[in-house]
């Protein structure tokens, strides 16, 4: 299991990249965090999950 | 002289030519582009929350092409957690402008200028464009100039209290000592409120809540944008003097008719 924005999810071993195109997310349009550190969008594609993997997505939404 | 063609607003080397910056909370996506349209807005703020799976409506696919973006770093309580904001916004992917806004006080959402200071130089030093949202303080105002930033964003009135220019003394003195873009930022309600600011010479107005609150939202866009343009141009011209008392005929003191007995 790995956390994704607080909540548990299946992702472990996974590819980056494929997981967040399975679950609905526009790679190019987030930011990750891994475990507290930023992601670069260049490196999706060649960070595979780990157990306990800890992620945060975000979006850009409205406001002031 | 400056006209309305080479009047431009520079923030971090760009120029703008529109001094107002939208705010995108609190209304429907839908009616994004209208109201940037109608504001002839160049600049818009942005939030940075966790995302939502599943291909929900994004807001960038309802931004015209060409505006700045720039996102905000609301929900940050102190300076570490606004520099982790900013950095995730940046790594969105659309550019290095930061409207810094780093709040600890939960009733009145007023900033905290001293974790603010201490943002400000952090960001500046790896690039960012930070436009910080402040209590308008001088000092701080001058720590913020200091720490790098390319404006300072003092409020009007409490965020979403379309209250108007509570601080204007206090924003006139920025306007005054300090070098940046003062641009007033939160509790500017109506777009007589806009004009103001910008007659005392800030450099331009954000609002949000006024338009996200006002019935028709791309009218009031089109209202402030047309408010804004008024009171910078008023402020360009040099208003006129105020008389501390009495009055000062504005048509001339010779030449009246006479009355049917002759008299003057």
């Amino acid at each position: 299991m790995i956390t994704v924005n607080g909540s548990p999810a299946e992702g472990a071993g996974r590819l980056l990249l494929d997981f967040l195109r399975e679950n609905g997310y526009d790679p190019a349009r987030i930011a990750v965090e891994r475990n507290g550190a930023i992601l670069s969008r260049s490196r999706f594609g060649e960070t595979w999950l780990d157990e306990g993997d800890a992620l945060e997505i975000v979006q850009f939404v409205g406001g002031g | 002289m400056k006209t309305r063609e080479t009047d431009k607003l520079i923030l971090g080397g760009r120029e703008f030519t529109s001094r107002f910056i939208l705010g995108s909370g609190k209304y429907s996506l839908e009616l994004i582009k209208a109201a940037v349209e109608q504001a002839g807005a160049q600049i818009i703020t942005l939030a940075l929350r966790r995302a939502n799976p599943g291909g929900a409506a994004n807001i960038l696919d309802y931004i015209p092409e060409g505006v700045t973006l720039l996102p905000n770093t609301s929900g940050a309580r102190n300076a570490g957690e606004a520099v982790r904001i900013a950095r995730l916004a940046r790594e969105v992917g659309c550019g290095d402008f930061v409207k810094l806004e780093i709040i600890r006080d939960s009733k009145y959402l007023l900033p905290d200028n001293a974790e603010t200071i201490r943002a400000t130089e952090i960001l500046a030093k790896e690039g960012f464009l930070v436009m910080p949202y402040m209590y308008p303080d001088l000092n701080a105002a001058r720590d913020l100039a200091d720490a790098g930033a390319v404006s300072v964003m003092p409020l009007g009135a409490p965020i979403g209290s379309n209250k108007g220019l509570c601080t204007r003394e206090f924003i006139r003195i920025l306007i005054d000592e300090i070098d940046l873009p003062v641009i007033v930022d939160a509790g500017i309600g109506r777009p007589s409120q806009a004009c103001e600011a910008m007659e005392m010479g800030a450099a331009a107005v954000m609002a949000n809540t006024a338009i996200a609150t006002a019935s028709r939202i791309p009218q009031m866009a089109e209202a402030f944008g047309k408010a804004i343009e008024a009171g910078r141009s008023a402020y360009l011209a040099g208003l006129g003097r105020v008389l501390d008392q009495g009055a000062s005929p504005s048509s001339p003191l010779t030449g009246f008719l006479q009355d049917a007995e002759g008299r003057e």
